[in-house]
């Protein structure tokens, strides 16, 4: 794909941006409360100081300029001093921000591993009982609501059979020094080899719960688009020249019965930064998500402003990047 | 010669749809079994054995019936305050199933009007429209309900909005799709060249043939929407207590999962056993209704 292409496309996501922008900003802005008055509730605030730190916070200007105000500091990750930690909220937000990134690639790495296989299966296997099984399945797995399925696997894994921890994100005489914050890596970096099983048995868990209705939906995807590539005249062609079943499975219809399971795969990982908030409230994850849950709570409004905003950019950054990899990977859209 | 005619009559593309629907096994009993939860929910306040909010510590984690200690006038338990679970349950698809039906029915009516008017109108509509849409799919549908549930407030009436707020999005992307098709056809040239006014043309002429798409993406969106009902109401910003819900009922029972997994257990089934089912429904309805399926 040609750069300016790829700047037209990048141009293309400004007003989804802007517009995600001033959504947010409207959330707190237009939610009946004083933010003044809730960040003062516990202190004996005089109505002067009240009005002064109305002042300061800006909130005696005129809306517009407010928003521009707001862009501004955001764009500059200037999101304010979250009133419960007493610590620029940015800053509390970074601190959790690996653990959620961990989780959510390893759901998205379990999703693959699992769809993948399936897929293929049930696209060879296709109407047959196999391919109705899988079905029935992935259909299963859609249908289920994760906090529910989270709780059933600590049931049965933690609770019932102790095979796996009830729930955080390691034990207490395990931890690591923090490096990079992926206790993963962290673990590997110290050359822990018992910190590193810790870090992955509490991470089992949360990442089947997170992962498994993801792989439910990209085995879908799979089986479909593998089914239309398996009855297509290369592949046909391929047989005909007396390939080997497995060789033309492989390395020609996988291939190119990927390319749509890359970009869902892409934007699925966005729709798992939602179910993030679920998945680490049950298994008391110290993430981005259970952060923002604890913040509602808290009417720690700032915090949660900047981590909606965070998840929505981040969503709509890789919606586009799916939409790149569909070009770069799709010899027929490339133009 | 009167049978010859009723043979030859022609037959309508919504009969021969339901016709297509009623042939497909799975689907029917999906289907009765989503009349089943409708029926239980409206005559919940008839059929519940006991008062949903009455609580009674003696009765505190009380097993279902068929487990030892458990007694049959609260044949699925109790909770950890003591209420019955299958009250509770009854109560609950209630509110399941009212906010899907309003957060739908009021998402696809906002949603087929607006993806008509941006199809049809084009301009400064379609980009307008356009727009808001584009920047709505920008967040990921959980953290905009949970953002502004946060802003509003908990309770049954912020779902219903928080929820129509994103929901209209996905209608009007299916209708403004048909509607722009639909704007090319002869009929509509046609209504066009007769000096049919707009507002007819859209709602008289298109209107008719965009909606069973709405209806087959109204169906399995519905399941979405209990999922997301269920998971504000879980992580408590959803409907308040003592009204029950399944997602707060789940919520609930995490307390007690070792001494009384039925708490939380049996809500989760219930929210499954709902989900998949309309979701085999909308599938049978899209195999029925989908005319691209059939041309073969």
């Amino acid at each position: 794909m040609s750069v300016s292409r790829l700047l037209e496309r990048l141009l293309q996501t400004l007003p989804v941006l802007l517009g995600v922008s001033l959504i947010v900003f409207l959330m707190i802005t237009l939610t009946p409360g004083d933010p003044v008055e809730i960040m003062l509730a516990d202190s004996r605030a005089t109505p002067e100081q009240a009005a002064q730190l109305r002042a300061d916070l800006g909130l005696d200007r005129p809306l517009p300029e407010r928003f521009l105000v707001f862009l501004g500091n955001a764009l500059t990750g200037d999101f304010g001093i979250s009133f419960f930690h007493r610590r620029p909220v940015w800053d509390v937000i970074a601190e959790r921000l690996p653990a959620t990134i961990e989780l959510t690639l390893a759901a998205i790495l379990l999703a693959i591993a699992v769809a993948i296989p399936l897929g293929v299966i049930a696209a060879v296997k296709r109407d047959t009982w196999i391919d109705r099984t899988l079905t029935a399945v992935s259909l299963f797995g859609v249908s289920l609501p994760g906090f529910w399925f989270g709780i059933l696997l600590i049931l049965l894994f933690a609770v019932q059979l102790g095979i796996f921890p009830v729930g955080g994100r390691t034990s207490f005489d395990l931890e690591v020094t923090r490096v990079t914050g992926f206790l993963v890596l962290d673990s590997i970096i110290a050359g822990r080899a018992d910190a590193l099983l810790a870090a992955l048995r509490h991470l089992a868990l949360p990442a089947i719960t997170l992962g498994l209705p993801t792989a439910a939906l990209l085995a879908r995807v799979v089986r479909s688009s593998m089914a239309e590539v398996l009855t297509s005249d290369y592949v046909l062609f391929a047989e005909a020249k007396g390939l080997s079943h497995r060789r033309v499975l492989l390395r020609h219809a996988l291939k190119n019965a990927l390319i749509p399971v890359v970009t869902v795969a892409a934007i699925e990982t966005g729709s798992l930064l939602g179910g993030n908030m679920i998945v680490e409230t049950v298994f008391g994850w110290p993430g981005l998500g259970r952060l923002v849950v604890e913040s509602i709570f808290a009417r720690n409004y700032p915090l949660v402003q900047a981590a909606v905003l965070l998840y929505a950019v981040t969503y709509v950054m890789l919606n586009f990047t799916a939409d790149l990899l569909y070009t770069a990977l799709n010899p027929k859209v490339r133009l | 010669m009167s049978a010859t005619i009723a043979e030859d009559a022609p037959v309508s593309p919504l009969r021969l749809g339901l016709d297509r629907f009623a042939g497909n096994r799975t689907a029917l009993v999906a289907a009765a079994l989503i009349m089943l939860f409708i029926l239980a929910a409206l005559a919940a306040p008839l059929i519940a054995p006991h008062d949903p909010a009455d609580a009674d510590l003696f009765r505190r984690l009380q097993p279902p019936a068929w487990q030892e200690g458990g007694d049959w006038a609260f044949p699925l338990g109790c909770d950890s305050l003591g209420r019955d679970m299958l009250s509770r349950l009854l109560y609950g698809a209630r509110v399941s199933l009212m906010v899907a039906a309003l957060v739908i029915g009021i998402a696809a009516v906002i949603g087929t009007l607006a993806g008509l008017a941006a199809g049809y109108l084009r301009g400064w509509t379609d980009t307008l429209i356009s727009r808001l849409v584009d920047t709505l799919l920008g967040f990921p549908y959980l953290v905009f309900a949970i953002g502004l549930m946060a802003m509003m407030g908990p309770g049954l009436h912020n779902i219903v909005l928080v929820l129509i707020y994103k929901e209209w999005v996905f209608s009007c992307r299916v209708v403004r799709g048909e509607t722009l098709a639909a704007r090319e056809q002869d009929y509509v040239e046609a209504a066009r060249a007769l000096g049919c006014g707009t507002r007819h043309i859209m709602l008289r002429e298109i209107l008719p043939n965009v909606l069973s798409p709405v209806l087959v993406v109204a169906t399995f969106r519905m399941a979405y929407v209990i999922i997301m009902e269920a998971s504000l109401s879980f992580l408590g910003l959803g409907v308040q207590p003592p009204t029950p819900s399944w997602g707060s009922m789940v919520s609930d029972g995490r307390e007690h999962l070792v001494d009384a997994w039925w708490v939380s257990t049996l809500p989760g089934l219930a929210i499954l056993a709902l989900v998949l089912s309309i979701n085999l429904a909308s599938q049978g309805l899209r195999d029925a209704f989908d005319p691209r399926l059939h041309q073969a």
